[in-house]
Formats: structure tokens, sequence, C-alpha cells
């Protein structure tokens, strides 16, 4: 091992000098850098200030938020091909399943990283800079917040629009304003709204079964009675809807329900939560005032219910496992970019995501998905909450400067 | 006992090489040096030529400012080199010592019968005026103004500094008579902090003409800015100084003996240190002169004069600073490390974070090295910060008003109140690798610069 470190690293230090200012290669001495990175923590010493420096840097920080998500992705797997085989009923086996998963869910990878890694090194080589880790982290998001049978161009564009004009138009990780995962699956949702939006796209192999005919088994077709509707449709109709449709709590808890690839389940979601509050990686202040923020608003609405209005009669607490809530309060809401900066700061920001994405549930059946619009709204206004607070901070600072 | 001001934020860095309680030699000096980087916001006179002879107490260094403002030889020799460097910035004033040292004779006074004018008279004359550090800003003490107060520390937590009550247990008379002196130079109090973990065993609770006060709490407990902001925060148009223990026993020696002497317990510390124990030796003295603590042969050791946080890389050939008692000796961490951001163990590492396991094994010690960890990068964590700064600030607003040289913003965010010390441990813990400090720094620079 430590012989072939050494070996390595000659290779490294020998292909410098190509990449370095002066060489053949130096166009591309970001790239070259990125990856030397990326193999080896650099031997760089500390020049003005502390002498020594924690052993946490942003790689570490980002691989723990992957880590986190990998729960989601491997119930994603498993939970496409649950959904795929449900729908044509196959009677496929586990191993099926999961092979169809991914089948499916490898390309939205490909798709992801090669487009969102391949701007990033381009702009970081035009501008000169390094390669920032951030892209880590959104590539691994993405594909697990689309829906399965989203198109990979459609999905390439998206993946553009958010790394350019989400991310790179600021200078790159650290001065954006909004998620750059939400932003791709916003961007995806209203530029192309008839693809995006129905029952069809969440399941796998839909799509291009009702367009061509064809599936990706040999199968007898769709299977009587499947409609495709994720659960957040039938709950648009009330508790009844969610009943008929044969879908309780805790098949929402548990996950083998329709809905993007790694947002169904919310067990595996918690678990995420817990390795991102334990490493300190992201904030449970925001976690709990989110849902807070949801309760508050769901049984609000619960009190206000009559018969004539069947969708505010579902219980406050479905909300939480619903759609995309649980895991964009872990995951997204939580980005410590684009949330909000001071300690006050995070709980009216965590608040007002879940109050916001439950009033937009109960309001718009249009369009039942308020947590990707309540997530990028927030991110616009946590500047101005940090500012409140900030301030009011400042205030109290002059104050007591007073009284001393 | 006064009311226990408890710190919770914080951090102990664990770091190997903590100085055992036993002073190994008294260091005999060969080449001392004058610095005029020790000091924020000195322009330096030359008042030496090479060649000159000098007594420990005799001008070498004068402020171009405050003119009267003198900085002393710490020994008698001969002045052997002037070392400049970049736009010809004098960097240091070597000086050959005697065998045997002689000291200007100021004469031993009571301090009761003195008056302000002629306790600051002294002081200027002798070369113990720097010992006074004024805030804001943490520069040269003015002696045209009255301070509001003067703080010190009576107790440090920074990485393996000296044990001041076993480094200055003998000075207990000089420390006082030190307090008598200046505490006539300030219309309030001399406030001295102590740590409550340890409030009854320090000789130094016993000293009068103070207001004492306790703090409890890790790194930076024991920085006296931030007991300033808990005790009596610096505002605008405020000034008070602060001083060390040390410095103070300094000045108490030179009313009691009329001799500028800067011989004090250093610590030598640090993972790279052989046996880490205590020398006596004075201030500029050369750090060859501990060649027995230390195996530089494959030219791997840094040596700082002062601590891991805030210290300065003096080289082997470089000197101890004016305000230091404490030598960190550390390997430079020069080789990379394959794949080391991924592991899933780094049992040599220490991190303040949980991505890492070293939360499992919390009284182990590390032998640290000056590698960084990681590359620059932009803020991306909020909250790590706020957990290593016992301060009602905002360190991260205030360090983005410095970058973007925001004189008002800095002002509302607390320039005031700290130093670089104060922000030190957030540079430590750090994952974008900011250099908080130096950028701090900038900013303090800009205020001197737009406030004058």
């Amino acid at each position: 091992m430590i012989k072939g470190m050494n070996s390595l690293n000659k290779i490294i230090e020998k292909m410098k000098p190509t990449f370095s200012e002066g060489g053949k290669l130096s166009f591309l001495h970001s790239t070259f850098e990125a990856f030397e990175s990326f193999l080896f923590v650099p031997g760089t010493v500390t020049r003005k200030g502390t002498h020594v420096k924690d052993a946490v840097d942003l790689k570490r920080v980002m691989i723990m938020v992957v880590i986190a998500l990998v729960p989601c992705l491997l119930f994603g797997i498993w939970n496409t091909g649950y959904q795929h085989n449900l729908a044509f009923g196959l009677g496929w086996g586990f191993w099926q399943m999961v092979w169809y998963g991914i089948v499916k869910i490898v390309p939205l990878y490909l798709v992801s990283y090669i487009v969102g890694l391949g701007i990033e090194f381009a702009s970081a080589q035009m501008r000169g800079h390094q390669v920032n880790e951030g892209y880590l982290v959104s590539g691994m998001l993405i594909p697990l917040i689309v829906p399965i049978d989203v198109p990979l161009w459609m999905l390439a564009i998206a993946v553009a629009f958010a790394v350019i004009i989400g991310k790179e138009v600021f200078g790159g990780t650290g001065m954006n304003i909004w998620n750059p995962a939400l932003l791709c699956r916003a961007f995806l949702f209203f530029s192309y709204p008839s693809k995006m939006s129905g029952d069809t796209v969440w399941t796998g192999g839909l799509t291009r079964f009702l367009n061509e005919g064809t599936a990706y088994a040999s199968g007898n077709g769709l299977v009587d009675g499947f409609s495709g509707a994720t659960p957040l449709v039938h709950a648009g109709e009330g508790i009844q809807s969610l009943n008929a449709a044969n879908i309780s709590f805790m098949d929402l808890f548990v996950g083998n329900v329709g809905g993007a690839v790694g947002e169904t389940s919310v067990i595996a979601i918690l678990i995420g939560a817990v390795i991102l509050i334990w490493t300190g990686v992201a904030s449970w202040k925001i976690m709990v005032s989110s849902v807070v923020g949801a309760l508050a608003v769901g049984f609000l609405a619960n009190a206000l219910a009559t018969d004539a209005t069947p969708y505010l009669q579902l219980p406050a607490y479905y909300h939480l496992v619903l759609g995309g809530f649980a895991f964009g309060t872990v995951f997204m809401a939580t980005d410590p970019v684009t949330s909000a900066q001071t300690e006050t700061g995070k709980f009216i920001y965590g608040f007002f995501i879940g109050a916001l994405t439950v009033t937009v549930r109960l309001f718009n059946p249009g369009y039942m998905e308020g947590m990707m619009l309540a997530i990028l709204l927030m991110n616009t206004f946590a500047p101005l909450i940090d500012h409140y607070v900030v301030e009011a901070s400042i205030n109290r600072r002059m104050k007591r400067v007073k009284t001393a | 006992m006064s009311n226990n001001i408890d710190l919770k934020q914080g951090l102990n860095i664990p770091i190997e090489g903590a100085a055992a309680p036993k002073t190994r030699t008294t260091i005999k000096p060969d080449i001392v040096a004058v610095k005029p980087t020790d000091f924020r916001g000195l322009l330096p006179r030359l008042l030496v030529r090479e060649g000159d002879k000098v007594l420990a107490g005799s001008p070498v260094l004068a402020d171009k400012v405050s003119t009267d403002v003198l900085f002393t030889s710490p020994v008698s020799g001969t002045v052997t080199e002037i070392v400049r460097g970049e736009k010809r910035k004098l960097l240091e004033v070597r000086i050959k010592a005697d065998e045997k040292q002689e000291f200007v004779d100021f004469g031993a006074r009571k301090v009761n019968g003195l008056s302000a004018d002629e306790i600051k008279a002294l002081l200027l004359k002798s070369g113990l005026w720097p010992a006074f550090i004024q805030r804001p800003y943490g520069i040269l003490a003015n002696p045209q103004v009255k301070p509001k107060a003067i703080f010190v520390s009576a107790f440090s937590t920074a990485p393996l500094a000296a044990d001041l009550d076993y480094a200055l247990r003998e000075e207990y008379e000089n420390i006082q008579t030190g307090i008598n002196a200046v505490s006539k130079l300030t219309n309030g109090s001399v406030h001295m902090s102590f740590n409550g973990d340890n409030y009854s065993g320090t000789p130094f609770h016993k000293l009068e003409n103070i207001v004492s006060h306790v703090f409890t709490g890790k790194h930076p407990a024991g920085n006296v800015g931030v007991q300033i902001s808990h005790i009596s925060p610096v505002r605008k148009g405020d000034t008070v100084w602060t001083i060390s223990l040390m410095m103070l026993a300094a000045i108490g020696k030179l009313f009691n003996t009329g001799h500028y002497d800067l011989s004090r317990k250093v610590a030598v510390t640090g993972p790279r240190a052989v046996n880490p124990e205590y020398v006596t030796a004075v201030a500029g003295m050369q750090m060859k002169s501990i060649s027995d603590f230390y195996d530089n042969s494959s030219k791997d050791v840094r040596f700082i004069s002062g601590d891991v946080l805030t210290g300065t890389n003096v080289g082997e050939e470089g000197f101890l600073g004016f305000y230091d008692n404490q030598i960190t000796l550390i390997k430079e961490g020069t080789e990379p490390e394959l794949l080391g951001w991924a592991k899933p163990f780094r049992t040599k590492q220490f991190s303040f974070s949980r991505t890492y396991f070293s939360w499992l094994t919390p009284g182990k010690k590390y032998a640290m090295d000056t590698n960084t960890h990681g590359e620059p990068r932009a803020f991306v964590l909020s909250d790590v910060y706020s957990k290593v700064l016992p301060m009602d600030i905002f360190p991260v607003y205030l360090i983005k008003a410095c970058i973007a040289g925001d004189i008002d913003k800095m002002e509302k965010f607390g320039i005031y109140e700290v130093i670089e010390e104060d922000l030190a441990l957030c540079e430590y813990v750090c994952p974008s690798k900011i250099g908080i400090q130096s950028i701090l720094s900038d900013g303090i620079d800009l205020m001197l610069k737009e406030m004058a």
C-alpha cells in the first residue's frame, strides 16, 4: 500500500511540470490539480496564522452528505424495480427488482455527473480556479429527486442550467443563492410541464410503454386498475382517497410507494438525518423547525376542515411522510450555503419551509409538491432573515454596551 | 471569589508535548535580537549602529510616532548586525551578549511614593512601556491616553501554553509591585481573571489592588480579549490596555531592583520537543540555544515562538518574541496523504468535527504537524465557528466585512473587541481552510489607516 502510494505520488510529481505554468498542458492545470487533490490530501503546509489545522476539509464534509444519501439511493434502486414490477404485474424477485433499478438509475447518475462535473471543470479551467467539491453532493442529489422516467436529454439540460445559472455565475460553491439540485428539478418541471406532470413519469418504464408499446420485460402490459398516481395526488383528495388506493401511513413511512427516486422512504431519510446531525454537517435546527412548521399548518387545516374540504382533513402528520417533504427537510433545506446562516435565522427559515410546503399542498391542487418551491423561496429570503437577526443582535450589543 | 463566568464554547487542541513542570537549564544568552515586528503599530527608528556597545536596558529602537517609547536591549553586549527585509524594512537588531551581564541602573523605587507621570517616564525610558497592548486593535499603547481599565489574564488556555502558576511562582512580589505601579496609569481598575478550575490553587488569587474575575472553560477562556468582552466590552471610543502576568513581573522587577530584566521561564513544547520542559531565558534568545530539545537533522522542524495558534514561525536561526514565554516545535507536514479525506479512519489526525472518529478517544493527544489537511475554499459551513468563540459576535460576518473592506460593517460586527488571537480557533476548525487571522489582521490595518 505504502509502496503503491509512493509510486503513484511519483507519477503525479513527474506529470506536474507538464501541467504547471509554462508546461505543454498548462491550460489544463485546474483539471490536473483537481485530480491530484482528489487522490492526495496535498502536502501543503500552513504559512500565516495557525500552524496546525483541523483534519476536516470540505471534501470530507461533502463525502459525509454523500454517505448520508446512500440509504436513500439503495432504497430507491429497489423501489424503482418494485414499482415497475407492480405496474406490469411481473412477479419479480428481489434481485430482479434491484437489477431493474440499477439499469434505470445508473444512466441518471452518468448524465448528472458527466454534465455537472464537466461544466465545473470547464469553468474552473476558464477562471483558473480550483475545482470545488460541491458538485459531489449536487450530482448525488439530482437523480434522487427527479422522476425515474425523465428523458436523459432533459436531465442533461436541467443539470447544465442548474450548474451554470444556479452556481457558476455566482462564483461557484459557497457563493450560490439557490440549491442547485432543486433548481435542476424546478427547471425540469417548469420547462417541460407536459412531460413532467401527470401520473405517468413516476413509474419506471411506463412512459416508454405508453409511447411505444414496449416494456423492459415482456409482460402482459399494465395491470388492471394501475393509475401511476403518487400518494401525494391521492392525498390531495383527502385521506379517503389514500385509503382507497390502499396506501397506509406505514407504507409512506417505509417508502414502497411511487414518487421521485430517492424521496419515498422516510426510514432511509431518517438514517441520513442521523448521520448528518451527528457529524454536524447539517443543522438539526432547520430540520426540527421545518417539521414544526408543517405540523402547525397541518393542524390548523385540520381544525378548519369540513366535509366539503376533504383535502384539509388529511391528518397533519401525513404531510411529514408524503412526497418530498422528508427528503427536502433533511437534505435540501439544510444546504449550509443556501440556508440561513444565523442560528436564530435557521429556526425561522426552517419553520417557513415546513409551513409553506403544507400550504402549497393544501391550496394548490394543480401542483401538489410544495417542498421544492418552499425551499427555493426560502433560499431567496434566507439572507433577509439573517439580516434582521444580525441587526437585532447588533442593537442588543449596543444596548448592552451602553449599560456597561 | 466573584461570580464564575462559565464559557461553553471553545476547544482545547489535543496536541502532544506539554512541558513538564521542571526547569532544565538557564540559557546563557549568545546572540539575541530585538524585533520591531513583535509590536503592532510600531514605526521603528534605529538608535544604534553595528559595533555599538549596549547594556541591558540601553535603548536600541524608538517609535517614530510616539518618540518617547523606547525599545531596549535585553542583554549587555555588542550590536553585531542590523537585519533588513524587503524595502529595507527593519526586521532585527542582533546583539552578541557579553560573558558578564551588566544592567543599566534605573534605580530601585518605592511605587507608593511615585506619581503616574513618574511611573510612566520610568517605563518609557526602561523599554517596558511596550508591555502594554492597547485595545482596540492590539497595538502599542499610546502614552498620551489614560485607559478605561487595564486587563490581565492570570492563566493561559492556549495549546501547550506555559503554566503561569509554575513559571511565575517566584515572581509573586514583583507582580504585586507591577500591579501597584500600573494601577496608577488608569482611571479604572486593574481587572485580573482567574481560572475557576484552580482558583484557590493559584498563588495569585491573593494579589491585592485588583478586581478579580473567574472564568471556566476551554480555550480561548484564558484569552484576555474574551475576558474583556464578558467583563466590560470595548465600545467605539474606548481605550483599554492589556498586559500579561509575565510583563507585570518584569515591571515589578524594574521597580524593585532598578533593572530591565527580561529573563523568564520559557516552556519548550510540542510534538518534536524531546522531553519538553522549561528553560530560563531572555526575550530575544535564539532557537539554536535550545538544541538539546530537538533533532532537526532532516530539517523538518518548525520553530514557533509562541503557541501553534498564534505564534510566529521564526526558524532555527530565529529568536524568541518579546511577549512570548513558549516555544513550540512541530513537524512540517509536507507529505501528501493518499485519499486522506476519503478514509473512514485517520487515527493519527484530530478533528473537532465528528466527520472523523477522534471524538471516540477524548483523552488522546496527537503529534500534529503543519499540514493544512485540505485546500482553501469559500465559506460553506456557518455554525462551526461560533462553537469555538465564546463572544457575542458573528465571526463569519466580521471576516466577510474585513474581506470587503467595509469599515461600517466591521465596526458593527465587533472589530473593536477582537484581535487575531481571539479568532485563532475559528481558523483552526475552518473546513474551508480560510486564513481568518490574516484577514482580520488586514481588516485591523485598514481600520488603523482609515480611523487615524
